[in-house]
C-alpha cells in the first residue's frame, strides 16, 4: 500500500479500543485507496454474499458466455446487426462545433437548445484536456419545445454578452433546436435589432444537428460558418501573401504549435483557422482567463485574401474547403504531414508552393526521425494491428504503420464515408504490409472487439475505450486518439511532422517493449526472455 | 459589519453585471444564511436562466446517468442521436461486480444512434428491431429500459407501446423513461421520471419478476439502501457498516445494484435512503404502497456516521443498538488517529461547494471533523426541501447559491478566496488556474470511496493532498514574487 503523502509525519495511531465487535481491517491511520480496499477479503465476501440478491446467473453460464462472444459464430451474429450500436468510436456534431469555436479570439461557443447537451461538451473536452472550457447554452425547456427558441435565445444572447464580454459568439444548435426548426438566421437578426446584443458583434451560427454525420461534420459547419460571417465583404484586389492553415478535429495540440514552428522555419506568414493551442493548453498564472483562442478575428477576416489554403483532414473539413474554393477563389491543398513520406510530401510542395527552400534544420530533424525508426524497426515490423478512429486520424496512422513495416489488419471507423474508404483501400492495396487489412467502415468497438477474438493482432492504437478491449483481449493498447481520459498530457505532444514521428513511434515502440516485459516476468518461467537489453 | 450583512452586500455587488431581467430572476438564489432562520432564503428548481452558463445537465443525465444507469445487468439505451450515450459513456463511476458484455453492461454505450431518416420516419421500428438484437447478442441481460433522447419526444414516437410489445415477447423487464432532456429544469426530474418508471412499469410486476435466494424469508432487519450509486465505491463500506450492526441489506438501488434487486425492494422492513433528491419519489411510494418506512441517513465523516447509525438503530431492537455500538467504538480508534493526522493540516480551512442535490449538505460535517469550516454552499438541482434541510448543516453568514452560474460562482471565489473549492468537472481547472485548491465533489476526483468509515480516510488524506499539495507554491515565478 503506498500513501503518497510523502510530505506529511506521520501521528502515531492512538491505542486501540478493546471491544466485541470485529475490529476493522487495515491500520489506524492507513488510508486505503479504492483500489486496495475492495479486493480485501472481507469485501470478497460481502460481494459474494450480495449476490445470492442479485439473481445472477451461474458462475459457469456467465463463463459459457463469455467464452462465446469470443467465437466465430458470435463475430457473424454481432455483424447482422443492422440497428443497434454498441460502444461506437464517435460524438456528436456540437461538439466538433465548439471545438473549433474555441480557437478563435475572445469567442464564446454558444449551443442553441437543451441545456444538458452544453454540460456534456464542456465536460467531455475538459476531461481531455484538464483545461476549462466555457460555453453557455439557452436553456430551452418544454415550453421553447412548443413555442420556439427565440425568447430564450435573446435572453441567452444578452445575459453571455453582457456577463463574459466576448467578441464573437459561435452559436451551433442542439437536436432540440433541430427538431423543432428554430430559424438561427432569423433569430441572431431579432436579437440584435432589438438590441440585446450589438448590432456588430459578429454570431456566426451553424445549424449541427446530432442525427446527421458527427462531431468532424459539426466541426465543419461551424468552421464555415465562421468564416462566412468574418471575411464578409474583406475580399481585397491583392492577396496578402500569407498562407491559411487548418489541422481539422485534431486533439493533438502539440500539433498546432509544431505547424507553426516549422513554418517559422520556412519564413512563411500564416494564419492557423483556428489556432485552440492555448484553449485547451493555458499556463497557470494564478489568474483565470477566460479566451484563450489565438486566432484573431482581423486574421480571420483577411483570410479570404491569403495566397492559399492548407487543409490536414480532408474528411473533415470538405464543406469548409469547397466554400474557399468556390466562393473565395482561392486555392486549396490537402496534405497529411504525418510519418515521413507525409511530411515529406508536405514540405517539398510547401516549399514549391512558397517558393521557399525546406529548411536544413527539418532537414536534421528527418534525418533524426528516419534513425530513429531504423533502430526500433525490428520490434514492429510485421506486427499485426488494429486501430480506429476518424476517418483522417486512421488515414494518417494507417500511412505510418505501413512505413514502419507494421500491418494494419482491422481499421474501423463509426464515422467513415465512401470517398475516405476508397482512398484508403488505394493505399493498402499499394504496399505489402496492407494486403491483410479491412476497412470496417460504419462498425463500431463491439465490431472490433468480435475481429479482435477471432483473428487477434498484436496491438491496438486507439482511444481511452480501447483500454476495454484491452482488458477482453489481452491486446496491448497505444493511446492515440481523443478522447484519452486515462492517461495525461498526451494532448501537449505533437504527432505531426517529423517530431510528431518520433512522439508518436516512441508511444508504440515502447508499448510493445512493455508488454514484453509484462510477458516475461514469471519467475523460472517467462523470465528466460526477460532481457536487460532489448 | 457582520457576516450575513457582507455576504448580502457581495451578492448585491456580483448581481451588478447582469442585464436587468437576468439579474432579477438570478437575485432570487442567491442568499445568506440567517441565524434563525428556517431554509436558506433562497428559490430554487426553477428554469436555468438562458446564458448565464448554468453547471445543470437534463433530465435524461438524472435517469440514464444517475438512477437507472447503475443498474447493472439491464441494458440502457440511449434512445435517439449518438452524442447523449457518448458523453455520458462510463463518465460516472459507479463501480459493480460482473463480466462486462456478458452479465453486467455497466461501462458500455447501447444507442440507436439516431439518423435523419429515423426523426423523419420516428424509431419505434429501429428500436424494436434493436432489442431484438440485444437478446440476440446479450443474451444474459436481465432486460432493457430505454432513456429517451430530445427528438424522440418531439416526433411523436411510441415508446411505451413498443416496451409492452417487446417485454411480452422477451418475457424481460423493458422500461421507457421519457426522460427527453429538455423536460424539466435540470437532472432532477430525469430522476422523478425514472422513479415513476418504477413505479408504474417495474414494481406492479415485483412478485412475477423476483428471483428469491435459496431459503429466503422476510426478516425483520431486511433493509434497502436507496440512492447511494456507489461513486467509487461508496455504497459497499456502507452495505459494511449496516450489516456489521446486524442488519440484512437485501437490495442496492441502484449503485452496484440488480434488477433482482429493485423487485426484491419490496420486502424489506426498512428504505435507507442516501441520496434523498434523487430517490425520495420511490420511497415515498412504497411508504404508501408497502407500508415501507424510509429514513435518511448521511455517512460522511465519523460524527454524522455515528449519529446516523444510531438513528437507524433507534428503528430496530436492542441487539441492534448494542451491535451498532460495538461498531462505532470499534471504529473510533481508527477515526481518532486519523483525526490526528490530517486536522491539524487542515484546521480552520475555508471551503465553498457547490454539487448536486445531496452533497452539498452532506458532506460539510465530514470537512467539519476535520476543523475545516463551510463558508458556501449550493445546489445544481436541489429544491426547496434540500435548502430546509440544508439550514441544519450550515452556519450563519454561509452564503448560499442555487444553480450557481459560471459567472457568480468565480466572483464569489475571487472575494472570498476559500482555501478549498469542491464542486464538479467543469469547474475544476477555472479555479486551480486561480491557484484555488480544487476537489471534484462528484466524481470523488477518481478517488474514494468517500463513504462510511474507511472512505473518511480516503476523504481526510485527499482534503489535504489538495489544500497542501506543494505546487501551489509554484506557480508564482520567483523573479515576480521577489519584485512585488
Amino acid at each position: 500500500m503506498t500513501d503518497n503523502l510523502d510530505n506529511t509525519q506521520n501521528t502515531p495511531p492512538t491505542e486501540p479500543v478493546a471491544n466485541e465487535a470485529e475490529a476493522p481491517v487495515g491500520e489506524p491511520g492507513k488510508v486505503q485507496d479504492h483500489f486496495d480496499l475492495f479486493v480485501n477479503d472481507e469485501y470478497q465476501d460481502l460481494f459474494a454474499n450480495k449476490r445470492q440478491y442479485e439473481g445472477a446467473h451461474s458462475h459457469e453460464k456467465v463463463a459459457e458466455v463469455a467464452e462465446w462472444t469470443k467465437s466465430w459464430e458470435y463475430r457473424e451474429k454481432n455483424f447482422e446487426r443492422t440497428s443497434l450500436t454498441v460502444n461506437p468510436a464517435k460524438a456528436c456534431q456540437p461538439l466538433g462545433a465548439l471545438f473549433v469555436a474555441s480557437g478563435f479570439e475572445g469567442t464564446l461557443p454558444y449551443s442553441h437548445g437543451s441545456q444538458g447537451c452544453v454540460a456534456y461538451f464542456r465536460t467531455h473536452l475538459t476531461r481531455n484536456y484538464k483545461e476549462p472550457f466555457q460555453a453557455v447554452s439557452s436553456s430551452m425547456t418544454e415550453d421553447a419545445a412548443v413555442f420556439g427558441g427565440l425568447a430564450n435565445m435573446k435572453l441567452g444572447l444578452e445575459n453571455a454578452y453582457k456577463l463574459y464580454n466576448p467578441k464573437m459568439i459561435a452559436l451551433c444548435t442542439t437536436c432540440m433546436a433541430e427538431v423543432i426548426g428554430d430559424d438561427l438566421g432569423a433569430f441572431v437578426t431579432t436579437s440584435k435589432q432589438e438590441g440585446h446584443i450589438p448590432e456588430e458583434l459578429p454570431v456566426p451560427f451553424a445549424h449541427t444537428p446530432s442525427f446527421v454525420g458527427s462531431h468532424i461534420t459539426g466541426y465543419d459547419n461551424m468552421l464555415k460558418s465562421i468564416l462566412n460571417t468574418l471575411t464578409k465583404d474583406k475580399k481585397a484586389d491583392t492577396t496578402n501573401g500569407k498562407f491559411n492553415f487548418n489541422l481539422g478535429f485534431d486533439p493533438y495540440i502539440g500539433n498546432i504549435r509544431e505547424l507553426k514552428r516549422i513554418l517559422g522555419l520556412f519564413g512563411i506568414d500564416y494564419t492557423i483557422l483556428s489556432d485552440n493551442s492555448d484553449t485547451f493548453d493555458s499556463p497557470n498564472t494564478g489568474e483565470f482567463k477566460m479566451y484563450n483562442g489565438l486566432t484573431t478575428l482581423a486574421d480571420t477576416a483577411d483570410s479570404i485574401n491569403a495566397e492559399g489554403t492548407f487543409f490536414f483532414q480532408k474528411y473533415t473539413t470538405p464543406k469548409t474547403q469547397e466554400t474557399i474554393t468556390k466562393t473565395w477563389d482561392q486555392k486549396t491543398y490537402n496534405f497529411r504531414p504525418f510519418g515521413i513520406k507525409g511530411t515529406d510530401e508536405f514540405l517539398m510542395n510547401l516549399s514549391a508552393i512558397t517558393g521557399k527552400p525546406i529548411p536544413q534544420e527539418l532537414q536534421q530533424e528527418r534525418g533524426r526521425a528516419v534513425d530513429a525508426l531504423t533502430d526500433s524497426q525490428a520490434w514492429i515490423h510485421g506486427k499485426r494491428v488494429a486501430l480506429y478512429g476518424d476517418p483522417d486520424h486512421v488515414f494518417n496512422l494507417t500511412q505510418f504503420l505501413l512505413e514502419m513495416g507494421a500491418e494494419p489488419v482491422h481499421i474501423v471507423v463509426t464515422n467513415s464515408n465512401t470517398d475516405f474508404e476508397a482512398e484508403l483501400s488505394e493505399v493498402l492495396t499499394n504496399s505489402p504490409y496492407g494486403q491483410d487489412a479491412t476497412i470496417w467502415g460504419k462498425k463500431d468497438l463491439w465490431h472490433l472487439r468480435s475481429l479482435m477474438f477471432t483473428e487477434p493482432v498484436d496491438l491496438l492504437i486507439g482511444n481511452s475505450y480501447g483500454k476495454y478491449l484491452w482488458r477482453d483481449t489481452g491486446t496491448p493498447l497505444v493511446r492515440i486518439g481523443y478522447p484519452i481520459f486515462d492517461r495525461h498530457h498526451m494532448h501537449r505532444y505533437a504527432t505531426l511532422g517529423y517530431q510528431g514521428a518520433i512522439n508518436q513511434f516512441n508511444w508504440i515502440i515502447n508499448t510493445i517493449l512493455d508488454e514484453l516485459d509484462r510477458q516475461t516476468n514469471v519467475p523460472a518461467k517467462t523470465d528466460i526472455s526477460f532481457d536487460l537489453i532489448r | 459589519m457582520t457576516t450575513v450583512e457582507d455576504r448580502k452586500d457581495l451578492i448585491d455587488e456580483v448581481l451588478e453585471a447582469y442585464p436587468e431581467k437576468g439579474k432579477k430572476r438570478r437575485s432570487k438564489h442567491l442568499g445568506v444564511k440567517e441565524a434563525e432562520a428556517s431554509d436558506c432564503g433562497v428559490k430554487s428548481n426553477k428554469k436555468s436562466v438562458p446564458g448565464v452558463m448554468t453547471t445543470r445537465g437534463c433530465a435524461y443525465a438524472g435517469a440514464k446517468g444517475v438512477v437507472w444507469g447503475p443498474v447493472k445487468d439491464m441494458i440502457h439505451i440511449s434512445h435517439g442521436p449518438v452524442g447523449c450515450g457518448y458523453y455520458s459513456w462510463s463518465g460516472r463511476r459507479n463501480y459493480y461486480v460482473g463480466t462486462t458484455g456478458v452479465d453486467t453492461f455497466g461501462t458500455m454505450q447501447f444507442t440507436s444512434d439516431f439518423q435523419e431518416r429515423d426523426i423523419v420516419f420516428g424509431g419505434d421500428k429501429k428500436l424494436k428491431k434493436i432489442i431484438d438484437e440485444l437478446e440476440e447478442l446479450f443474451p444474459l441481460s436481465q432486460g432493457t429500459t430505454i432513456e429517451s433522447e430530445c427528438p424522440v419526444g418531439l416526433i411523436g414516437d411510441d415508446i411505451e407501446a413498443v416496451a409492452r410489445e417487446k417485454a411480452k415477447e422477451t418475457g424481460k423487464p423493458v422500461i421507457p423513461v421519457r426522460c427527453e432532456g429538455f423536460r424539466g429544469v435540470s437532472q432532477s426530474l430525469g430522476h422523478h421520471i425514472a422513479n415513476d418508471t418504477v413505479r408504474d412499469w417495474v414494481l406492479p410486476k415485483a412478485d412475477e419478476y423476483r428471483k428469491l435466494p435459496n431459503g429466503f424469508e422476510p426478516g425483520p432487519y431486511d433493509v434497502n439502501i436507496v440512492g447511494d450509486y456507489n461513486i467509487g465505491g461508496d455504497a459497499w463500506p456502507s452495505r459494511k457498516l449496516m450489516e456489521d450492526m446486524g442488519l440484512r441489506v437485501i437490495s442496492q438501488f441502484s449503485g452496484d445494484g440488480s434488477f433482482n434487486e429493485v423487485v426484491m425492494a419490496p420486502l424489506a422492513k426498512l428504505n435507507l435512503i442516501h441520496c434523498y433528491r434523487s430517490m425520495n419519489y420511490i420511497c415515498r411510494f412504497m411508504e404508501e404502497k408497502y407500508g415501507i418506512g424510509w429514513l435518511e441517513y448521511n455517512f460522511f465523516g465519523p460524527t454524522q456516521i455515528a449519529k446516523s447509525l444510531r438513528k437507524i438503530a433507534a428503528q430496530f431492537d436492542e441487539k441492534i443498538q448494542a451491535q451498532t455500538e460495538a461498531v462505532i467504538a470499534a471504529n473510533q480508534a481508527r477515526m481518532d488517529s486519523i483525526v490526528a493526522k490530517y486536522r491539524p493540516r487542515l484546521e480552520g480551512k475555508t471551503v465553498m461547494m457547490m454539487v448536486g442535490g445531496l452533497r452539498p449538505r452532506h458532506v460539510i460535517p465530514a470537512f467539519t471533523d476535520l476543523g475545516m469550516k463551510v463558508i458556501g454552499t449550493g445546489y445544481e438541482f436541489g429544491h426547496a426541501d434540500d435548502y430546509k434541510r440544508t439550514a441544519d448543516y450550515v452556519e450563519e453568514g454561509t452564503l448560499i447559491y442555487d444553480d450557481v452560474s459560471g459567472f457568480e460562482f468565480e466572483e464569489f471565489a475571487k472575494k472570498l478566496q476559500p482555501d478549498l473549492i469542491a464542486a464538479g468537472i467543469k469547474e475544476k481547472y477555472v479555479f486551480q488556474k486561480m491557484a484555488l485548491p480544487f476537489r471534484q465533489m462528484h466524481s470523488w476526483d477518481y478517488s474514494g470511496p468517500y463513504h462510511g468509515y474507511e472512505g473518511f480516510e480516503v476523504f481526510a488524506r485527499d482534503m489535504d493532498l489538495a489544500i497542501n499539495n506543494p505546487t501551489w507554491s509554484l506557480i508564482k515565478t520567483p523573479w515576480e514574487t521577489a519584485a512585488a
